[in-house]
Order: C-alpha cells, then sequence, then structure tokens
C-alpha cells in the first residue's frame, strides 16, 4: 500500500479540467473536489453540489432588520414618545421607509456574508486547506481521495488522457505553509 | 461556459498577445509584489502631505470648535456639507459599477470594479470625516442613535431627513465594504499562495482561508448577485436620502422635487470622472493597459456624457420650474443664483458640468487619453461648484435683506478640503500596494472569451461574416494596446 493520500490532476485549461470530470465519472473515480482560480459554470452539476441556500438566508435576514428597525421606530414614535407635531399622525409611515429600507438592505448584506463565511468556514485566520498552490494561479486542479480508490496508475492515465498537463500522488491532504 | 465563444463584432476586454491565466496573475500583482516606482513615491509624498494638512485642521476643528470655519449666522452650512455631497457622489460610481453593471451583465466591468470600489470606500470615508467635523462635538456623535438615556428616553428625531443620512450612509459605506473585502477573498488567496515568509502569514489571515473549491465559488457567486441586487437600490437611496437633507427643507433652492433624480445622475457622473482621472494615470504606471483598454475609457466617457446632459436638463429644468411656479422667493434663489454675486460659482458649474463633457461627443476627444484626463478633472471641479452652488447661494440671501451675507472660507476649511483629497489619495495609494487593484479572478473569465487572442484565433479559423470581420478590424483600431499589424494578413 502506497503512502498517497490524494491524486491531483492539474489543468492549464478549463475546458480540458471538465473533460477530465466527465472521464473521471465515466470510470466511476469519486472526485473529491475540484479547485480552480475562478468560478467555472458547471462543474456544480457535474459533481452533483446542491444550489446553495444562501438566497433564503438572505430573505430571512432581510425581513429580519427590516422588522427590528420598524418595531424600534414604531416603539419610540407611536408607543414610547409619541409628539404633537401640528396635529400630525404620530403612526406617520411614509417617514419609517427609509430607515426601514436601509436596515433591510443592512442586514441582507450582512446575514448573508456572514453565512457565507460560517458555512464556508471562512474567517481571518483560519489555515488554508490548499492542495495545491497554484490553484489560485493558473492551475484547474481536480483532487481524488487516493485510499480505497482503484490503482492510481489508472487513474494517472485517466487524467493524462484528459489532458492534465501534471498529476501530483501527494502523501499529505494539503500542503501546509508553516 | 468557456467554450463558448462570443460575437465577433464586440470589442475585445483583454488586449494583447500570449496572454495566460497565469500572466494575468504576474500583471496584475506585480505593483503588490514588487517595490513601488519613483512616480508611486512622489504621488504618496504629496498626498500624504495632503492628509497631514487635512489631520491637522481636522485636530484643529475638533480642538477649537466650528467657529474656525467661515459660517456665519446666515451661512450656516457651507464647505463641510459641500465637502460632503461631493465625496458620496464620488463614491457612487463604483457601486455602480460593481453592482448595476453585474446585474446588467456588462463584462467590461470586470477589470474596473475593483479600484472603483476602493474608490468608494476611500471616498465615503472622506465624506464621513465631514458629517463628523461638522457636529461640531464629535465625541457627542452616538446622539444620532437611538439609544435608551436618561432624559426620558428623548428619542432620535426620526421625521428628519439627517436621520435618514445617519442610516444611509452607514449602511452604505459598511455593505460597500464587505461587498467589496468579499471580492478580495480569492485575490488575496492568490498573493498569499505566491508569497513567502510574513507577508504569506499577513495574506493568510487576510484570505479567510480560501481555497477556491467548487462549492465555495458556487457559494460566493450567489451572494455576489445578491449583493449587487440590494447594492443598486441601496446607491439610488443613498443619494436620494443626501437630496432630502436639502429638498424636504423649506429653502428656497432647495425645496424641490426634482432633487432625488438629479442628486443621482450628478453623483454616478462626478463618480465615473473620478474613476477616470485615477484610472488614466493607474493604467500607464501599473502596465495594466491591457486589461484596462481603451475601449474601458471610451465606455467611462460615454457614461459621462449621458449623466453630464442629464445634469444639464435638470438645472434648466429647475430654474425654469423657479420661474413657472410663481413664487418670486424661489424665482429670485434662482436669479440670485446666476447673476447675483455668485455668479462666478454658478457660471464655473455651468460650464465644467454642462457645456465641457459635451466634447466627448467627438470621437478624438473620447478616445484621448490626456483629453479624457482633463475634462474628468473639469467635471470634479464643476460638481464641486453645484454643490457649492445649491448650499450657499440658496443660503446667503434669505428672507431678510439684513441678514445678507458673503460666505468666506478660512484656512480650516480649505485645510480640510484640500487634506480630504490628500487622504482619498493617500488611501488609493496604498491600496494598490497592497492589494490587487484589478479583480484577477473576474478577468480570468474573459480570457477565453472576450479577450483579442481568442478573436484573433476565432478569425484564423474562418466560418466567420467577412463583413462582421472587417467591423472587429475597424473598432480595432481605437486601441492603444493592439498591434494593428497582426491583422493585415488574416
Amino acid at each position: 500500500m502506497s503512502n498517497t493520500k490524494m491524486i491531483l490532476g492539474l489543468f492549464a485549461d478549463p475546458d480540458e479540467m471538465m473533460h477530465g470530470i466527465d472521464k473521471l465519472q465515466k470510470n466511476s473515480v469519486p472526485i473529491y473536489d475540484v479547485y480552480t482560480p475562478m468560478p467555472i459554470h458547471g462543474i456544480e452539476d457535474k459533481l452533483g453540489i446542491k444550489e446553495s441556500r444562501l438566497g433564503y438566508a438572505a430573505f430571512c435576514f432581510g425581513c429580519l432588520g427590516g422588522s427590528i428597525i420598524f418595531s424600534i421606530l414604531y416603539y419610540t414614535l407611536v408607543h414610547d414618545w409619541p409628539m404633537n407635531i401640528g396635529g400630525k399622525p404620530h403612526f406617520a409611515m411614509p417617514n419609517f421607509v427609509p430607515f426601514t429600507f436601509e436596515w433591510t438592505i443592512l442586514w441582507t448584506a450582512f446575514g448573508m456574508v456572514f453565512s457565507f463565511f460560517f458555512a464556508t468556514h471562512l474567517f481571518p485566520g483560519r489555515a488554508p486547506r490548499v492542495m495545491d498552490l497554484r490553484a489560485t494561479d493558473d492551475m484547474f486542479v481536480i483532487a481524488i481521495d487516493a485510499k480505497g480508490n482503484i490503482p492510481h496508475d489508472d487513474i494517472t492515465k485517466i487524467l493524462q488522457e484528459a489532458g492534465a498537463v501534471e498529476v501530483k500522488h501527494n502523501d499529505r491532504k494539503y500542503v501546509s505553509y508553516e | 461556459m468557456s467554450s463558448h465563444s462570443e460575437s465577433i463584432i464586440r470589442e475585445p476586454l483583454i488586449t494583447g498577445k500570449n496572454i495566460t491565466y497565469a500572466q494575468i496573475t504576474n500583471d496584475v500583482l506585480f505593483p503588490v509584489e514588487n517595490k513601488p516606482n519613483k512616480a508611486w513615491w512622489i504621488g504618496f509624498t504629496v498626498a500624504s502631505i495632503g492628509a497631514m494638512v487635512w489631520l491637522f485642521s481636522i485636530s484643529w476643528t475638533f480642538w477649537y470648535g466650528v467657529g474656525e470655519w467661515g459660517l456665519n449666522k446666515t451661512v450656516g452650512w457651507a464647505w463641510d456639507i459641500t465637502g460632503f455631497v461631493w465625496w458620496v457622489g464620488i463614491g457612487h460610481a463604483g457601486t455602480l459599477i460593481s453592482a448595476v453593471l453585474l446585474i446588467f451583465r456588462q463584462n467590461w466591468r470586470n477589470s474596473i470594479n475593483r479600484s472603483a470600489e476602493a474608490m468608494t470606500i476611500f471616498a465615503v470615508i472622506c465624506a464621513a470625516t465631514y458629517i463628523f467635523g461638522h457636529m461640531g462635538r464629535t465625541w457627542l456623535a452616538y446622539w444620532t442613535l437611538p439609544l435608551p438615556n436618561q432624559y426620558g428616553s428623548l428619542w432620535v428625531n426620526w421625521n428628519s431627513a439627517l436621520m435618514m443620512d445617519v442610516f444611509a450612509i452607514s449602511t452604505y459605506f459598511s455593505v460597500s465594504l464587505i461587498f467589496w473585502y468579499t471580492g478580495l477573498l480569492p485575490d488575496i488567496a492568490a498573493i498569499r499562495d505566491r508569497a513567502t515568509g510574513l507577508r504569506r502569514r499577513i495574506y493568510s489571515i487576510c484570505s479567510f482561508g480560501w481555497t477556491g473549491s467548487v462549492k465555495t465559488w458556487q457559494r460566493f457567486e450567489t451572494i455576489s448577485l445578491i449583493l449587487a441586487g440590494i447594492s443598486t437600490p441601496l446607491v439610488l437611496s443613498v443619494h436620494t436620502i443626501v437630496s432630502f437633507d436639502f429638498a424636504t427643507s423649506l429653502e428656497p433652492g432647495w425645496h424641490t422635487t426634482i432633487f432625488p433624480p438629479y442628486f443621482v445622475a450628478g453623483a454616478i457622473f462626478s463618480g465615473f470622472a473620478m474613476v477616470q482621472t485615477l484610472l488614466l494615470v493607474a493604467r500607464k504606471v501599473l502596465g495594466l493597459e491591457n486589461y484596462i483598454t481603451m475601449f474601458h475609457i471610451e465606455s467611462m466617457n460615454k457614461i459621462i456624457i449621458l449623466t453630464g446632459s442629464i445634469v444639464g436638463v435638470a438645472y434648466i429644468t429647475e430654474f425654469f420650474i423657479a420661474w413657472y411656479s410663481g413664487v418670486e422667493y424661489e424665482q429670485y434663489a434662482f436669479i440670485n443664483r446666476s447673476t447675483g454675486p455668485y455668479w462666478w460659482a454658478y457660471w464655473s458649474m455651468m460650464t465644467c458640468n454642462v457645456i465641457t463633457p459635451q466634447l466627448f461627443w467627438f470621437r478624438k476627444i473620447r478616445l484621448s487619453i490626456p483629453a479624457s484626463w482633463v475634462l474628468s478633472i473639469i467635471v470634479n471641479i464643476g460638481m464641486w461648484f453645484e454643490r457649492f452652488v445649491i448650499i450657499v447661494t440658496s443660503l446667503h440671501r434669505d428672507y431678510l435683506p439684513s441678514s445678507w451675507v458673503m460666505f468666506y472660507p478660512t484656512w480650516v476649511d480649505v485645510g480640510i478640503f484640500v487634506g480630504s483629497i490628500g487622504l482619498f489619495f493617500t488611501m488609493f495609494l496604498l491600496f494598490i500596494r497592497v492589494l490587487p487593484s484589478v479583480a484577477i479572478a473576474e478577468v480570468k473569465l474573459l480570457l477565453k472569451t472576450s479577450s483579442e487572442q481568442a478573436k484573433l484565433k476565432l478569425i484564423k479559423e474562418g466560418h466567420l461574416d467577412p463583413e462582421q470581420v472587417e467591423y472587429y478590424k475597424e473598432s480595432l483600431q481605437k486601441f492603444d494596446s493592439v498591434e494593428l499589424a497582426d491583422y493585415d494578413k488574416v
């Protein structure tokens, strides 16, 4: 049994990488993940990744923010200290609009982005779990878990046939920084 | 996605031969990974002297109070609010480029959005300093928040447009910041993976551990689109609310319903002018001619003509409505603007905002870098005068002729204004040193579809309508970064 933990197929071209994914899937090789320097549309369908639910989170946070500020406005202007300004109504809804609007936007943005950070485990100081340093530069990397997979040479061959410029057999899962 | 090729009649968004993904990273990160050149140092020295002038003047204001400004009991708002509105307006182009153009799928935004968003953030910081400065007792700034207090609680005045401003500007600043920073994550990761030692540690912390996995990108795209969707009404609301500061008052010259759209158009107008001022220089100094092309410059100039014309129509409408309203105070306010003691400010505004931008109708001027740069600065001067005219000329002659005065700025007013420009440029120059000034990942998306080399390949392959190819070749003539000789044979 070799020490190889991860097999990486490095592609220089996104189309060839997509071709690589197809070939691997045709040969029933499970793909661990794909790392790309830019968003490539269509990978998520191939890998069967479900659509992101962040939109729902955004909507809920927006409703929450809008409701909170509307409640504050109602409490302060109508309930706690209603002021008689020329006999005008206390519950002057048009004046509530800008505040409610701004807080809806504010909470949508922050709620959604922090949900994204939370779900993706992004936070300042997190050790980057990088498999290949060029995945943020010019390489499109398909990562395959080597353990319990078909003979590694076969995977290498599939990747090379698909057009991988380099195939790496890594003993460590992530490239450690320190 | 990448196998789809774009119509040949569209201009290329990335020029140059043999541009690869690695080349894009190298080109964009060059100023970040290398020692700055002489031009940067000269710019930085001048800008930081300006920032120090700002620091001194604003500290003086905090220490001695706003009485050190040239304000008097008739003109209670002058250079402070002029500067505030000017800076907020400049900020608006960043959001317009990053959000509105994203929704409309204008791919040319990809290479200018990053620096324009940075500009937004720095401009809003400059604007915010005026807000805090003009409060007088800045340490009581938290009184603008609805916090429980021992006076009852006496709540803030929610019916005031100034309160709406507090909410609008703070939301705008923080949402722009988070939009900008989220977009930066993949690019900070790119710097991190090329750096060593301490630099790697710092960029590693700033990159939040970005890896570029499929799920990360998928979520990233989702939130980018939603952020763009919510930033679009946000940017419109912000300047609308800024205009409410004036429009909801009963002051002749301010009390007009045209203000919100007119302010928003003016904001985009001045913002694009500032983007031009910065990028025409940055493009040259940072060597980004292949990414920020003549097509980008021309497109921005076209937006400047459009918004400049909207602003021009608004000026004339305002004048007409003042006459048509039959209200003599309103009529006087406008007659006084154009022929009173501040006539020179009014006509500077008219010339710089309405007349000179029309020169962009000439293709030669639109495509000339020096002319675009000079005109962009003229627009910014004009937009500063616009705010000055609206604020000071409406105030200086009120209902009581015995209180009619002129406004004269003191050195503190001048120091804060000139200094805020220095502060802005200091922040911008630091930004281009430490962070990528072009969104690397987004530009890479364009390489296979919209680059000059991809289109050249298509032409060489044949199968294209020769008429369209001729049209495309003609459109290439305006580029200063394209070698036309390559197209002679094909």
